[in-house]
């Protein structure tokens, strides 16, 4: 168990240090200089010029790279060359609405799939499987922008139940935080929810038909003992990945809908600071993206672990 | 029991939203929610030139000595009066007394002196620093009394005083202005959530006529959609520029909200690269004038909105001359043009920024071309990107863009400019125009600088963008037209 954890740590870091390299490369040939976007098509050149040895745009390009490492390993992202404030207070801002409203989409999601997955796999061919199949393949094929837009038409415009966008701040309070992130969170969560619960039936199915469901029900389970007792857990495994990549997807993903309900969030920062050539805001979340995928991955891995207690004995 | 504090949740989110539906219908408001498509990147004038800081702060948190008034014309701000010398080099302003910064420091000749010294120092990074060139010294009379003296006249000078980017910031703050502005304006800096919203709030120790609102929010919403939901649902009071110009009719017909059409400092143009071979020639220039049907773009790319010019100039100004008739929709002229000229299967590139002028009207210019016999090659590009490839690196034949600085013709004189006009004899109009401070005569040089453009077919002049902006019909003293990219809020109060 020891040895499969070290080794799975060892290799998603060294994945941490490619990704570093990547991007700063990519960040680098991208055309765009962030001191002319900002001094604008009527500037001075040599107030441009100005700007640029200010923001440390004129050092040589391994010596801002070694920089830029140095500084993450201290926990120091740099300052924002367009925000003028230090990177880790805008990402910290950020975060403290993107996580919030990845684990309340994500929450959303499993609560909405587990139920509806398990009822359809253990009624299979029912009326109940057929609405749930039915339903899951609209959320699937609805796109959550469109879902979201129709959401703050309802809910927003014609019933004034919510705002139709913004976030208050956790200082307003919590509720009214969590209020602000209601429909975005449903707009989000059903799409996954829908996949999840398609995951959830196909996969519980196949270990209801497994050899030791029948001798489960054998030895004098009822349907619904053997179902909790034998055959969820064994399900869990696919379903664990994709809440995974589920996480991983919200994290990062949620900037269109950040951009339908104007949130400010981590998706939205990284695209306004693409669009200002912010480099070292973009690298930064970026990287920390990275990271945050390569951590969750970690937990799945993890969370095989104690789902199947076979992979904690293996020695791979 | 899972299922209790759900429904408990539920109903408490029912009634909160019961709760802040309902708004108390006493006293008038005093407060405002302004939208912005765009967040400002810092809030310091002084320090860059994206337009967003301006519609923060102008007039709200920083004055300069002179300012704009709604109307475009330059008012007295910290400097109550001044007198100019008879060779037009020294002008001396006379200050406002007891005026405060918002951090409680005094305002005296010495914060102008700082200001403007920094403006135009070696290493400043101010985005307008021409404005300020012609500056030789600034010199502290007594506190109250300021003399600048210049290196030669310069008839703009007052003008100049007047931008956003000419303020006067207090050397004790100047540094931090980025983040937290210090000024000396009658709104102060509450808070900045930044991606999402800046409060002002009423700074009660302003000098001059107190404002009518305790609170401004400026929100930034970029999606043009999630604009107009935000207008629907009332969670914005009004957005002055708002982005899409298709869902006006839409608030027209909604008694709740006041459309507001305007005018714009933006001259919107087709740039040429005039050192490009065969734009370099002043027949294809003017074959593609003539190409341009420029109503067809207004009607089909701005929804109307947008008044056709034909010189680098705002037609709301008084010395504006209409020269669209130099350069009107005529594609047989322009064929003659290009046979005249030589030029056959001819192959342009066209460049286009992100705003929908430039998208939009992009390809309606593109298959207006065609019907002359030049085709286009459409590239859609980032801001950044055409700064790089289009503006520094001149990589181009054909872009739109709208020049959104006030009076900005002189960009006509530069050399390395992009479209790469510099011509002497047009410099030379801008020269004397700079010497002349006789109204008359200043209008006439104006007025020839217009025309010389317009002769040499520098660029496809389109149009001048409108503002076209909402705001709760309750809601007055916003200003219409946009002289300089501000939205002053110091007039702006709730009716009843």
């Amino acid at each position: 168990m020891t040895a499969y954890l070290l080794r799975r740590f060892l290799s998603l870091s060294l994945s941490l240090v490619a990704a570093s390299l990547v991007i700063f490369l990519v960040m680098e040939v991208v055309p765009g200089d962030p001191a002319s976007f900002m001094m604008g098509i009527n500037a001075d050149p040599q107030a441009v010029a100005a700007l640029r040895t200010q923001l440390g745009l004129d050092e040589p390009l391994p010596l801002r790279y070694l920089g830029w490492v140095a500084g993450l390993l201290q926990g120091d992202f740099g300052v924002s060359y367009t925000y003028r404030v230090p990177v880790s207070e805008l990402i910290a801002e950020r975060v403290m609405i993107s996580l919030p409203l990845t684990l309340y989409a994500l929450a959303l999601s499993t609560l909405i799939a587990f139920p509806a997955g398990i009822l359809a796999a253990s009624r299979r061919n029912s009326a109940a499987d057929l609405s749930v199949m039915g339903a899951t393949q609209l959320g699937v094929a609805i796109p959550n922008f469109w879902f979201a837009m129709i959401l703050v038409l309802v809910f927003a415009i014609n019933l004034r139940w919510f705002s139709a966008g913004g976030f208050p701040g956790w200082d307003a309070g919590f509720w009214p935080a969590i209020k602000a992130l209601t429909l975005p969170a449903i707009a989000l969560a059903l799409p996954q929810a829908s996949i999840l619960a398609r995951v959830m039936r196909s996969s519980l199915i196949d270990t209801l038909n497994e050899d030791f469901m029948r001798t489960a029900r054998a030895k004098g389970l009822s349907r619904g003992q053997a179902l909790r007792r034998h055959a969820l857990r064994n399900a869990l495994i696919p379903v664990l990945t994709i809440i995974g990549l589920q996480f991983s997807f919200l994290l990062a993903g949620g900037i269109i809908i950040e951009n339908v309900f104007y949130l400010p969030g981590l998706g939205r920062l990284a695209f306004q600071a693409i669009t200002q050539r912010d480099l070292i805001v973009v690298r930064s979340v970026v990287i920390l993206l990275v990271f945050a995928v390569i951590v969750v991955t970690f937990l799945v891995d993890l969370a095989y672990a104690l789902a199947d207690p076979r992979l904690r004995r293996r020695r791979t | 029991m899972t299922n209790k504090p759900i429904a408990a949740a539920a109903v408490s989110l029912l009634a909160l939203g019961l709760a802040l539906g309902v708004t108390p219908a006493a006293a008038a408001r005093m407060d405002a929610t302004i939208g912005m498509q765009l967040e400002p990147p810092n809030l310091d004038p002084t320090g860059g030139a994206a337009a967003a800081i301006d519609e923060v702060v102008y007039a709200n948190v920083f004055e300069g000595l002179t300012r704009f008034g709604a109307d475009g014309s330059i008012l007295p701000a910290l400097a109550k009066s001044w007198e100019i010398s008879d060779d037009g080099l020294t002008y001396t302003f006379m200050l406002n007394e007891g005026v405060k910064f918002h951090d409680g420091t005094d305002f005296d000749a010495e914060d102008v002196k700082f200001s403007l010294d920094r403006a135009r120092a070696d290493d400043s990074t101010n985005a307008q620093k021409a404005l300020f060139a012609d500056i030789a010294s600034v010199d502290v009379v007594d506190p109250a009394t300021v003399k600048v003296t210049l290196s030669k006249p310069n008839g703009s000078f007052l003008f100049n005083m007047a931008w956003g980017d000419a303020v006067i910031v207090a050397p004790e703050s100047a540094a931090d202005n980025a983040a937290k502005p210090v000024g000396t304006g009658p709104f102060k800096l509450n808070e900045w959530v930044k991606g999402d919203r800046v409060e002002l709030g009423r700074y009660d120790g302003y000098w001059g006529t107190p404002v009518k609102l305790d609170k401004v929010t400026f929100k930034f919403i970029s999606d043009p959609t999630a604009a107009f939901a935000a207008m629907m649902a009332d969670d914005i009071d009004a957005y002055p520029t708002f982005p899409a110009p298709e869902n006006l009719v839409q608030f027209e017909s909604d008694p709740r909200f006041e459309v507001i059409i305007g005018s714009s400092e933006g001259e919107t143009i087709l740039a040429m690269n005039n050192k490009q071979a065969p734009l370099d020639n002043v027949k294809v220039r003017q074959a593609v004038a003539h190409a341009i049907d420029r109503q067809a773009i207004i009607d089909g790319a701005m929804f109307g909105y947008g008044t056709p010019i034909g010189t680098h100039f705002a037609p709301h100004n008084p010395a504006y001359v209409d020269l669209t008739a130099q350069s009107a929709y005529d594609p047989e002229k322009s064929k003659a043009l290009l046979a005249e000229a030589g030029v056959s299967d001819l192959t342009l590139s066209l460049k286009l920024p992100p705003p929908s002028y430039a998208r939009r009207g992009g390809e309606i210019i593109a298959a207006q071309l065609r019907d002359v016999g030049i085709e286009t090659e459409i590239t859609n590009v980032e801001w950044a990107q055409w700064l790089d490839d289009v503006f520094k690196a001149k990589n181009f034949d054909l872009t739109i863009v709208s020049h959104t600085e006030p009076m900005d013709i002189g960009i006509y004189g530069r050399d390395d400019y992009y479209f790469q006009y510099g011509d002497a004899d047009f410099k030379a109009i801008m020269a004397d125009l700079d010497k002349a401070t006789d109204p008359a005569k200043r209008t006439e040089l104006m007025q020839a600088a217009q025309k010389k453009i317009a002769d040499d077919y520098v660029n496809g002049y389109l149009f001048q963008l409108a503002r076209t902006g909402v705001s709760n019909a309750k809601l007055k003293g916003i200003w219409p037209n946009s002289p300089t990219q501000a939205n002053d809020m110091t007039g702006v109060y709730w009716e009843d």
